[in-house]
């Protein structure tokens, strides 16, 4: 089982890159936008989540370590389960003696292995050019897993909720963009009016941000718990809508 | 031998639509049974409950000794299924693809033969996106090889393809099926399933109406030969004795059980009188005659 999971996950990794265009952006994406939100809003200071303050360019290299484990998860499985159900391929799948939990599994563990790679970049990325000191590794592992597994589980239930191939970017845009603009990912925190600061709580993105911001700029503790036990409830939130509603097939 | 395929009674209704309504038919191991019938008889929704991906309403179907609904891995090892749409990762070449879907089974066939039997050596470094319909169809059915079945479902394999690629295609099911593979086939092909069918079922509206070989399905060898020719002007009448309706700008046609006689004596009026016989014809009921008399007959 194990290795017809990591021999699966190398099918979809082959095709991820081979997918070119896709795959440039989901690394230049993040790339792109730390320079230009640093360049832009980098200028000041900003308290972040853990109370310690420091240079708004500094707070950007978390923030979009947070952004390119959406994207990479939540969007991208979004996006492409749809794509395979619509064509197909999930049907077929299940149709052959590998279970199709399987075939989906290896996607999750694909997109979570692409996230940890996004991070690593990201986290590089600050190092060299912003002056950001490393994360402590295991709270910046513990967040990346828990915060990963979680936005996968919701992109297999969002799947669900999107009637064709054509509808799944706008759906998901529609969705994912408005939440990351109120949970402190493009905007620094101190912004929102106190509802809308209110309701960005409800919403997992702006746990996973808080986590991930702590594991940059702790103060006391590296690891936040209660962002992380938030994220894990929406996972399973999310996998037990998947697995209610999931559809192998297009919908007729 | 025994039965590949056994289905009795079986039927399935979608709320108030009775798309499948109890249908019982065979099919033998080894051979190719084709389910003819226009779109929306019926003929997916069998296919579906018999691959495992649709649960049977009432009845019950026995698929290698197995109930498909049951939805065994192991028994999923023993099919390859073609079905009318299905997607393959486009990014993929094409022997990646056979080997990913090859390295699912626990007894697969070498990729190189699966290649070979669907066509497809030159274009296996190939992308599959790149890929013609006509290829990416062999690829639905080189993917479906993969695990080296013992039973083959093809649900409209063909549609789509131009006329040479539809032989070429029938071809390689035919070899296929000369390697003791059994293959189950919906059709609304009658050329496809006159060539390919060992046995053929006519469905219309959730019902079989008719079953068995397609030489003789609907009694088509028993069926009485028409005979067809065209009568020029100023030719002396056809005695009564032929019974012919004529049709317009002359052309005759003649029903006879015993064609043989009647020939000789329409040959031998035609060559006393000096009379020729233009486009002379004489054609037993075709299959699709033999078809279109069953499911119009059903039609309300």
């Amino acid at each position: 089982m194990i290795g017809q999971m990591i021999r699966q996950i190398r099918y979809t990794n082959k095709a991820f890159w081979r997918n070119s265009a896709a795959a440039v952006f989901t690394f230049a994406f993040p790339v792109i936008f730390v320079v230009l939100l640093s360049a832009v809003f980098g200028g000041g200071e900003v308290r972040t989540a853990s109370g310690v303050v420091v240079a708004t360019s500094a707070f950007y290299v978390p923030a979009i370590c947070v952004f390119a484990v959406v994207s990479a998860c939540f969007t991208n499985i979004a996006m492409s389960v749809t794509i395979q159900r619509d064509s197909g391929v999930l049907k077929r799948v299940r149709g052959t003696p590998l279970p199709a939990g399987a075939y989906l599994a290896a996607r999750v563990a694909h997109s979570v292995l692409i996230s940890a790679l996004l991070v690593a970049i990201c986290t590089v990325l600050g190092a060299v050019f912003y002056d950001v000191g490393l994360p402590s590794l295991p709270a910046v592992t513990a967040a990346l897993v828990v915060g990963a597994a979680c936005f996968c589980s919701l992109g297999l239930a969002m799947t669900a909720a999107i009637p064709d191939a054509h509808a799944a970017s706008p759906i998901v845009n529609a969705i994912i963009l408005p939440v990351l603009l109120i949970s402190d990912v493009f905007v620094p925190p101190g912004h929102l009016p106190d509802w809308l600061n209110k309701v960005s709580l409800v919403f997992p993105v702006r746990h996973f941000s808080d986590a991930m911001q702590i594991a940059f700029f702790p103060s006391g503790s590296t690891f936040s718990w209660p962002d992380l036990a938030i994220l894990a409830a929406w996972g399973v939130a999310g996998l037990l809508l998947a697995s209610r509603f999931f559809s192998w097939e297009a919908r007729r | 031998m025994s039965a590949a395929i056994e289905v009795a009674a079986l039927s399935k209704n979608y709320g108030p639509i009775q798309a499948v309504r109890g249908v019982t038919f065979e099919v033998r191991q080894g051979e190719i049974f084709a389910l003819l019938g226009p779109n929306g008889a019926g003929k997916t929704t069998i296919a579906e409950m018999l691959e495992g991906y649709r649960q049977a309403t009432s009845g019950s179907a026995m698929v290698l000794g197995a109930d498909p609904w049951e939805n065994d891995p192991a028994h999923k090892g023993r099919l390859g299924i073609v079905m009318q749409s299905t997607g393959v990762d486009p990014f993929l070449t094409v022997r990646e693809t056979i080997e990913m879907y090859s390295g699912f089974y626990p007894h697969p066939r070498p990729s190189d033969e699966v290649l070979e039997l669907v066509d497809l050596s030159a274009k296996a470094g190939e992308k599959v996106r790149r890929l013609s319909g006509g290829q990416q169809r062999r690829l639905d059915v080189g993917v479906a090889l993969a695990g080296d079945p013992e039973l083959l479902f093809l649900d409209e394999p063909t549609s789509g393809f131009d006329p040479s690629a539809r032989r070429n295609f029938w071809d390689m099911i035919k070899a296929l099926a000369s390697l003791d593979t059994t293959v189950f086939l919906t059709t609304h092909n009658m050329d496809e399933a006159q060539y390919l069918a060992d046995r053929v079922g006519i469905i219309n509206e959730g019902v079989i109406v008719a079953e068995g070989d397609p030489e003789t399905i609907g009694a088509r060898d028993t069926a009485e030969t028409s005979i067809q020719f065209r009568l020029g002007a100023g030719a002396p009448p056809l005695p009564a004795t032929f019974g012919a309706a004529t049709f317009a700008e002359g052309t005759v046609v003649l029903s006879s059980a015993d064609p043989t006689r009647v020939l000789n004596d329409l040959t031998g009026w035609a060559l006393d009188a000096g009379v020729s016989l233009d486009g002379l014809s004489v054609s037993r009921p075709s299959l699709e005659d033999v078809y279109l008399k069953l499911t119009e007959e059903q039609d309300p």
